[in-house]
């Protein structure tokens, strides 16, 4: 399930979608939130803009990609857009297989791929109300080139 | 015609999110962004300030593409969701 929406999502519904096969051994899930620091600077809110579309179509492309390399039986991607406040969530990704293994690494791949790949754009509002667009970081271009990626979105 | 949309930070600098430019006279994208350097005053400015990521028909790209009429190209800085 790929999803890019407004509303926030439910941890225990999308862990029982994951749970949905007595195949499955392993779930693992990570989800990101909205933090109160960035770069030395108090946050207090932040906005998600995408590309309506390309968005989308690069999320699916993800987990094809993952899907290729390792064994997932069930999987989900969730990211929000529009307006959110701290501790808020922001994107979720579960992946079910039969071992942790290929739970694990799925989740890492997406996660990497996601933050670097996929058209989706932070501005953050800051405590003084200054709103400031977030830099892409070198670290998560870093964490991407493990994967030895042949296609991106 | 061609469809070119600009996202977050950029579309904030040029003022628009959205144009449709007549195709006649514009072969690939070199040549379309050579035309939007010039499509107002302060654009070249902008568009020359950082490198910009390039999208034709919603597939990333650092390449010349050829365009077609109907072709959507969108450009946007690097992308930080997750």
């Amino acid at each position: 399930m790929i999803s890019v929406q407004k509303q926030d999502f439910n941890q225990q519904v999308e862990y029982n979608r994951l749970k949905s096969k007595t195949s499955i051994g392993a779930i693992v899930t990570f989800t990101g939130l909205v933090r109160d620091i960035n770069q030395d600077q108090r946050v207090s809110d932040l906005t998600l803009e995408h590309y309506p579309g390309m968005t989308e179509k690069c999320l699916i492309d993800i987990v094809r990609q993952a899907k290729a390399r390792w064994n997932i039986i069930e999987s989900t991607v969730i990211h929000r857009i529009g307006a959110l406040t701290l501790s808020e969530q922001i994107v979720f990704v579960g992946i079910a297989s039969q071992h942790r293994g290929d739970a694990f690494a799925a989740c890492e791949f997406i996660m990497d791929y996601l933050k670097t790949q996929a058209p989706f754009w932070k501005k953050e509002t800051m405590e003084s109300g200054e709103t400031k667009w977030v830099d892409a970081r070198e670290a998560d271009q870093q964490a991407l080139s493990k994967w030895n990626l042949e296609n991106k979105c | 015609m061609i469809k070119v949309l600009f996202f977050a930070k950029l579309s904030e600098q040029l003022g628009t999110r959205e144009l449709l430019i007549e195709s006649n006279n514009i072969k690939d994208t070199e040549q379309l962004f050579q035309h939007l350097l010039k499509y107002q005053a302060d654009w070249s400015g902008v568009l020359n300030s950082q490198i910009w990521l390039k999208a034709v028909n919603q597939s990333m790209t650092t390449k010349n593409v050829v365009l077609n009429d109907g072709d959507e190209v969108a450009y946007f800085p690097p992308v930080t969701g997750g």
